[in-house]
């Protein structure tokens, strides 16, 4: 199919001409990108210049161009501009690819040295923040007793509100109640943080605690929980519900019994995928749980700790290559928390998919 | 009820009074959930207010043009022009970056990639949506800024011209074009997610008919693929946006910032709303924080004007749903 020498300008029309004439062999991309990339470390490495960032930038700009170039001389214009979206996509693809796998091996990288069984079953309590040692078993108990509160105010509240917007929502209110469940998804967590902070502690006179934390989180998580339950309640197809009614069953029980049973594993994939959000949120526990690096188990009484908060003062308060260390153990135990639950999650949600109705 | 039915035996008539009053527990309750959300989308509104007013009484400088933020001062003064510029310049990067780049992603596994390993991507994708921002933020203050440090330097270099990448000193990039790169790391999971549903949701029909047509994949997408996706993209879009313009821990850990407004974004210095908020919360005096809740309660009115805005121009398609089918 080496069609580079035929006669026929590449603009032609194709009338009468073989659908496969003045392609570029199916290497063609490969050789180009291998080309591209050899000619960009080249000109990098002549050039001088020092980030590899720019190595890669440069190879990617060579790779479109040429590509471009090379197929409007052999195929025409249209299959050009085919092939200059397609290598946009690609190279759009790869350079977003690397930064968030960079992101992840490095974490696991950095993190790997520090973890280990001391790390996990120590607090912060008697060890010098600015040198070696201590652990992060308070930041654990803290995000887990926080995450777990958090859940139990919000995965409630959240599935009923799916369940009226669904099941009962007709009218005004259901309109603005899906209206400000859009706009809640997108309250930074900063302004839960000082709205439970102006309620909560201000004008309610509480201290620092980790329940009030898991106030804060659990408004972020309601958002996210109402919208999955919400999509997933409408996957149920109405023949069950008819099915169920016609049977003499009131439609309490029907909800209770036929609706949400069916639409559990999604349900249950929400509400975890929720529960990752939250747990990776810094920015209301530092407004509200106050850090404390020693271990207390009870979190409606004083400072707790949680994970994100833990590395966010290794970073910023410590800030030398022991706290460097201890943030990154503690990031990789968080990303593998998140990362865990998100498997699991996404694992159910195969597992029990609610059968579409046909 | 019960005369239509006389022959109905008496456990069941009890049995239709108890399933009323079950029913309307039921619906009492979930309703009271919706209104219970409404309430405190409210009480956020009312209670940064009440708090806002406090500092905004005693305020003796501007709050929109004043740069300085020293409210726990004798004369407290505080303003948010610096944080409203580096929150929009920081933002706009953000999206200029990860909006083309999300496209181009979630083109990538819903039309280009093959289908072994479009799965696994897409799968990976929305991992990596589930990276918390402080982790992110980590990542961000130890490996990129020093490996952006070339790339700033290459721009002053050779865009130092357009003013806006003039460096006035050479200094490691902790600055708002640093922390725009990181934000549009950061929403692009986001942003890939939602696109690529809707892209998949295509119909397959107008597909093939563009192919059939005899037009190549790029014009397929050009005329069947975005113009349906366009309502997506923008919401997607918009969504993302909110999630940039809120982001504050990252921010903090990156950014060396300062009370000054420059348009050279190169330069370290700057603030955003939410990163101001972090960093100046463990210090503030009790009117200190009000003054921070009057950030906050801007910072909140412009994510909800943003949501608020992409919920309104999107006219949501009604989706199939068994329940409405």
């Amino acid at each position: 199919m080496s069609a580079a020498t035929t006669s026929v300008p590449a603009d032609a029309r194709p009338l009468g001409r073989p659908l496969t004439a003045n392609r570029l062999p199916k290497w063609a991309p490969a050789a180009v990108a291998a080309g591209s990339i050899a000619l960009g470390c080249g000109i990098g490495a002549v050039g001088g210049l020092e980030s590899k960032l720019q190595w890669g930038l440069i190879s990617a700009i060579l790779f479109v161009v040429i590509s471009y170039v090379l197929s409007a001389q052999v195929e025409g214009r249209r299959q050009a501009k085919d092939r200059l979206a397609t290598s946009v996509v690609w190279v759009a693809f790869i350079l977003a690819v690397i930064p968030l796998l960079a992101l992840t091996f490095y974490t696991v990288q950095q993190g790997a040295k520090v973890v280990d069984g001391n790390f996990l079953s120590h607090s912060m309590r008697g060890v010098r923040a600015s040198g070696p040692g201590g652990g992060i078993y308070h930041a654990l108990i803290g995000t887990l007793q926080q995450v777990l509160l958090a859940s139990l105010m919000a995965a409630p509240i959240g599935l009923l509100t799916a369940v009226y917007l669904v099941e009962y929502g007709r009218g005004k209110l259901a309109k603005a109640v899906t209206f400000f469940v859009d706009v809640m998804t997108g309250v930074p967590s900063i302004v839960a943080g000082l709205f439970i902070l102006s309620v909560w502690n201000l004008a309610l006179g509480f201290n620092y605690s980790g329940f009030s934390g898991s106030l804060a989180l659990a408004i972020l998580m309601l958002p996210v929980v109402v919208r999955s339950t919400e999509e997933m309640l409408k996957l149920v197809p109405n023949e069950l519900r008819e099915a169920s009614y016609a049977l003499g069953v009131p439609k309490w029980k029907t909800i209770l019994r036929i609706v949400i049973p069916t639409a559990i594993g999604g349900i249950t994939t929400g509400v975890m995928l929720a529960v990752a959000r939250i747990t990776g949120e810094t920015a209301p526990v530092m407004l509200l749980v106050f850090g404390a690096d020693y271990i207390n188990n009870n979190p409606f009484d004083g400072p707790q700790q949680s994970l994100p908060m833990y590395i966010w003062m290794q970073y910023s308060q410590v800030n030398n290559q022991y706290g460097y260390a201890r943030a990154w153990g503690a990031a990789l135990v968080l990303i593998a928390f998140v990362m865990g639950l998100n498997l699991i999650a996404r694992g159910i949600a195969r597992w029990r998919s609610p059968k579409a109705g046909h | 009820m019960t005369s239509n039915t006389p022959a109905a035996p008496p456990g069941g008539e009890r049995r239709r009074r108890d399933s009323r009053v079950g029913d309307k527990i039921f619906m009492n309750l979930s309703r009271g959930s919706g209104i219970l959300l409404l309430v405190v989308m409210a009480a956020i509104a009312g209670f940064l207010t009440w708090r806002s007013g406090i500092a905004l009484s005693k305020n003796e400088g501007n709050f929109f043009t004043t740069f300085e933020w020293t409210p726990d001062a004798p004369k407290p003064v505080f303003g948010i022009a610096v944080l409203v510029f580096g929150t929009i310049v920081s933002a706009t990067i953000a999206m200029v970056i990860a909006v083309p780049v999300a496209i181009g992603i979630a083109l990538f596994i819903s039309h280009y990639a093959p289908r072994r390993i479009a799965q696994p991507f897409a799968y990976l994708v929305d991992l990596l949506a589930a990276v918390p921002s402080i982790i992110y933020g980590l990542w961000g203050a130890l490996f990129l800024v020093p490996h952006l440090e070339g790339l700033t330097s290459w721009m002053d270099d050779y865009l130092g011209w357009t003013y806006i990448f003039d460096q006035s000193r050479a200094t490691t990039p902790r600055n708002l074009f640093t922390v725009g790169i990181l934000l549009a790391i950061m929403v692009l999971p986001i942003i890939t997610a939602v696109s690529r549903e809707i892209f998949r949701q295509v119909p397959r029909m107008h597909e093939e008919a563009a192919l059939a047509l005899g037009a190549t994949r790029w014009e397929m997408i050009r005329t069947a693929v975005l113009p349906f996706g366009r309502p997506g993209i923008i919401s997607a879009s918009m969504l993302g946006l909110g999630r940039a313009l809120g982001e504050t821990i990252a921010v903090a850990i990156v950014l060396s910032s300062s009370s000054v407004l420059s348009l050279h974004v190169l330069d370290p210095g700057g603030g955003t709303f939410a990163q101001n908020i972090a960093l100046k919360f463990s210090e503030a005096q009790p009117f200190g924080r009000d003054a921070l809740m009057a950030s906050g309660l801007v910072l909140f009115v412009i994510t909800l004007l943003v949501n608020g805005a992409a919920r309104l121009i999107v006219a949501r398609r009604k989706e199939y749903s068994g329940a409405n089918a």
